[in-house]
């Protein structure tokens, strides 16, 4: 293969995963008993283009896959079988190889040929299965299967993939289209050459000439449009997909030159379905409409649609067609096989605009660009620093212009923001899979509710939740959720439901878990907990009780199975999310269920900070964790000891942590009394921190201290001040554990 | 015959013969002159406010904005106890990119940027100097000059540089 053909790759991968995303969650839509047909097409659609783009880049192991899985889908959507629930299981397993594959191909571990063996196989039975009782029921449909076969089929690839029964069809079918210039069409195609290199190029024409008789009608001296002229059988969606991986779709035409004069002309216009099964029911139909059957079968779905549409022209040409012969015949043609290109320039225009609407941006560009912009608000605020020691009247224009610098940049910041916003559904998408395969698997009827999916978040912070959530949910409907028949004695219906719901309040985005389970067992966690060694008592509150089973090692389960239960898992989240300066709450009722809430910040790249001076340096405290901050009188402040010292809040003792002492710096005020004491909430926990004075409020880029230095203790990120200075983001709830910590040992 | 062509005939045991480069960014620090390779000097700039970190070693000064990347400053000085740590505004930083990452040293100065072929280069002494001999590639010699190669990027990774994470508990 050409290295020419890799700069490719990338894009292949990316629009492969995209598409077996689709995939999964239209195959999860699909209601098993009357299946949207809508659905089914996209499925099968997915399943070609993947065939077709590993076909072009020679993964000779995901076009296998890919054929088998399209020629049962393709039968599906014609209806010829009725889908099964064990299809969609195997169509989901399929996706899940076709996954490995593909991360195979980017270098990563592939999947075990022999599942893949395993899967094909099952495919296989599944089709041939289905396809003899539908045969024993209809023999009509036999031979109609046999035309109706994809055109896909005719391609190369099947020679390769197709090694059980159907295998002499399709090469009977290939022998047939070979060489069979009856019926077959000849495309114009234009499209933009200009950018392609030569052995990609050389790569298209040989792909062509693979699908039939291709002649070059580019002119020497034009470089900039490659014209060819393709006899084939293939359709023309087919022949645009298999051009549209190399060249520009925008700069792509392709053109019905005609078809090749045959019998077809009076069949080939009466493309309405319920004409055909007319057809194949009378079996006196002779072969040769059969034959023109077959090759309208290759634009079957599309010409039944525009059949639908324009019924009345295309019976009217019908009647022309059939009486006169030859100029008539063509218009029908081209009538005909127009419609395939109104559909597949609607279908391109529709990705068309999907690309316009969005672009592919790696993340580091955007990173380097919010780095820039960053830059730029700090310069903006120097400039403004500057002026303000100007005189106002006289430099009037200047400072006039500055004050618009200084909107402008803030909207760019906001706007540069905004583009790692995505939205949760990303997230949310991945679960209708895992609690269809949980649910099942522990024969519970769960139904999904997701509200909010719209709500957008931090792409960084999307990656990161993803793996948190999925074991919520899990554990949602392990230990949440009752089997139906204890849902049925108790009085609920049998469906159980998860609710996923994401929204915004105020700086965070929320992420609620729900479930109307069983909710937790207050007695039995306490049991546990104490068994365990862990310090609990009968007074602590049920907010207290329920973050117990975040410990390490906890589980209530009385029985462990493989979905979890082995109390390793529910720590990892809360870790998890607390890495991303989130919190986690916990809401139960005994017997009516369990809500679980992730509070996140928006992004990870912006924080709201209160900015306190102690000494000479500046600190940032993040606003989530301020309550209030206060100024003491002396009376207040007490020591415990001699060692840690507390200050009295409304009724309230909270410790009291000087900031100079642990950052070792001299401060410009000792008596806590005449400075100002900031009081922090974190998780519960609240303490004082006491500090010189308040500097004023920002929103500050977070920078991380650690890629170029080691992790430093109650300080959790860096920030780029107004005038180019560094301020140290302090890590509130850690400070606020150590000091609780302390005064535990201290009391 | 450059350097390059000796780590190319296999002498391994040569330290000097696994250089990429062969050009050396010279500094001072105090009376001794040592060597780092060029290609891991990523820019030379003047000293100004840094932000100190509290609890960190005497020798980390703290950490200075470099265009948006906070960079952690390490005074060469005090670390190994050569020259006077004073700062003006003719102490100089180096700022080095060791794979990726990024660190600033603080020097008494940079003189200049030499070119070594192997035969002016020794291997490096078994008494150590202030500088432990495994981070020592070797010495150079140039005229009356003695230079002193460092490995700066092992230098700058060792535990008792806490720089890096595995460094401390």
């Amino acid at each position: 293969m050409s290295t020419d053909l890799e700069q490719f790759y990338e894009i292949f991968f990316e629009e492969a995963g995209e598409l077996l995303a689709e995939m999964e969650t239209r195959l999860l839509r699909l209601n098993v008993q009357s299946p949207d047909p809508e659905d089914l097409n996209a499925i099968f659609r997915v399943a070609h283009s993947i065939k077709g783009g590993a076909g072009t880049f020679g993964f000779a192991d995901m076009t296998e896959l890919t054929h088998v899985l399209e020629s049962l889908l393709d039968r599906l959507r014609k209806d010829e079988l009725e889908l099964r629930s064990e299809m969609v299981d195997a169509f989901l397993h399929a996706r899940d190889i076709l996954v490995r594959q593909l991360e195979g191909h980017k270098g990563n571990d592939s999947a075990d040929p022999a599942e893949v063996e395993t899967i094909i196989r099952t495919l296989k039975e599944l089709e041939n299965d289905t396809g003899d009782s539908a045969a024993m029921v209809e023999p009509a449909s036999v031979p109609m299967t046999s035309m109706e076969s994809p055109p896909e089929e005719e391609q190369i690839v099947a020679s390769e993939a197709g090694e059980l029964a159907d295998e002499t069809e399709q090469t009977r079918e290939m022998a047939e289209n070979a060489f069979d210039p009856e019926g077959a069409t000849t495309y114009l195609i234009e499209f933009g050459c200009d950018n392609l290199a030569k052995p990609v190029m050389d790569k298209l024409l040989a792909d062509l000439a693979q699908q039939g008789k291709l002649v070059n009608l580019t002119g020497p001296g034009n470089g900039q449009i490659c014209k060819l002229q393709l006899a084939t059988r293939v359709s023309e969606e087919d022949v645009w997909e298999s051009l549209a991986f190399l060249v520009d779709p925008t700069r792509l035409i392709i053109k019905v030159a005609g078809k090749t004069a045959d019998t077809s002309s009076a069949d080939a216009i009466t493309p309405e379905p319920s004409v055909r099964q007319d057809q194949v029911q009378s079996p006196a139909a002779d072969p040769v409409p059969a034959k023109v059957e077959a090759q309208q079968a290759v634009a079957e779905p599309v010409v039944t649609s525009a059949a639908a549409t324009a019924p009345p022209v295309t019976s009217e040409l019908a009647t022309a067609a059939s009486q006169e012969t030859k100029q008539p015949a063509k218009t029908t043609t081209s009538a005909t096989t127009s419609a395939p290109r109104t559909k597949a320039s609607a279908e391109s225009s529709a990705a068309a605009s999907g690309e316009s609407s969005s672009i592919r941006v790696s993340v580091e560009k955007v990173d380097q660009m919010i780095n820039l912009v960053g830059e730029l608000v700090i310069t903006q605020a120097m400039l403004a620093q500057t002026a303000s020691q100007i005189d106002p009247v006289i430099y009037e224009k200047l400072l006039n212009g500055l004050n618009q610098l200084e909107r402008n940049t803030r909207d760019l910041q906001e706007a540069v923001m905004s583009i790692r916003m995505m939205p949760i559904s990303f997230v949310f998408s991945r679960v209708p899979r895992v609690v269809r395969d949980v649910a099942s698997k522990l024969g519970k009827q769960v139904d999904l509710k997701t509200v909010g999916e719209g709500t957008e978040l931090d792409k960084g912070l999307i990656e990161k939740i993803t793996d948190p959530l999925t074991h919520l949910i899990r554990n949602s409907l392990d230990h949440g959720i009752e089997t139906p028949e204890k849902r049925k004695a108790l009085g609920k219906p049998e469906r159980g439901t998860i609710t996923l719901r994401a929204s915004h309040q105020g700086g965070s985005i929320i992420i609620e878990v729900a479930d109307d389970g069983g909710g937790l067992n207050r007695e039995k966690i306490l049991e546990k907990a104490r068994s365990r060694g862990l310090p609990v008592s009968e007074n602590m509150t049920d907010q207290e009780v329920w973050m117990l089973i975040f410990e390490a090692g906890f589980s209530t389960a009385d029985v462990v199975t493989d979905v979890s239960g082995r109390g390793v898992g529910m720590d990892v989240v809360k870790r998890n999310i607390e890495g991303l300066d989130g919190r986690v709450e916990i809401n139960s009722v005994t017997g009516q269920g369990t809500r679980i809430s992730i509070r996140l910040p928006l992004t990870l790249a912006i924080l709201d900070g209160l900015s306190v001076a102690v000494g000479d340096q500046m600190f940032i405290i993040p606003l989530g964790y301020i309550t209030e901050s206060l100024k003491p009188a002396a009376g207040d402040i007490r020591t415990i000891r001699g060692q840690g010292r507390v200050v009295q809040v409304r009724g309230e003792y909270l410790p009291v942590i000087a900031l100079h002492e642990i950052f070792n710096i001299e401060p410009v005020v000792q008596q806590i009394h005449e400075g100002i004491l900031v009081i922090l909430d974190a998780e519960g926990s609240k303490a004082a921190m006491f500090v010189d004075t308040l500097v004023g409020q920002h929103q500050v880029v977070i920078k991380s201290l650690e890629s170029n230095y080691r992790r430093v203790q109650g300080v959790s990120g860096a920030t780029i001040m107004g005038d180019g200075s560094v301020a140290l983001i302090l890590d509130a709830a850690g400070l606020v554990n150590v000091t609780k910590q302390r005064m535990i040992n201290a009391a | 015959m450059s350097l390059t062509q000796a780590a190319a005939t296999g002498d391994s045991h040569h330290p000097i013969g696994n250089l990429a480069s062969s050009e050396f960014l010279i500094f001072r620090l105090g009376k001794e002159e040592y060597g780092i390779e060029i290609l891991k000097v990523q820019e030379i700039r003047g000293y100004d406010t840094i932000t100190r970190i509290a609890n960190s070693p005497e020798f980390i000064k703290g950490v200075i904005n470099l265009r948006g990347v906070i960079v952690p400053i390490v005074d060469m000085r005090i670390k190994f106890n050569l020259g006077e740590a004073h700062y003006d505004q003719f102490t100089v930083v180096i700022i080095l990119n060791l794979s990726g990452r990024v660190i600033g040293i603080v020097v008494d100065g940079v003189s200049d940027v030499i070119n070594l072929n192997t035969e002016q280069l020794r291997p490096a002494p078994e008494f150590g100097g202030v500088i432990d001999t495994e981070y020592i590639i070797g010495l150079g010699t140039m005229e009356e000059r003695m230079l002193i190669l460092v490995d700066i990027e092992k230098l700058m990774s060792s535990p008792d540089m806490g720089i890096l994470e595995q460094a401390v508990k």
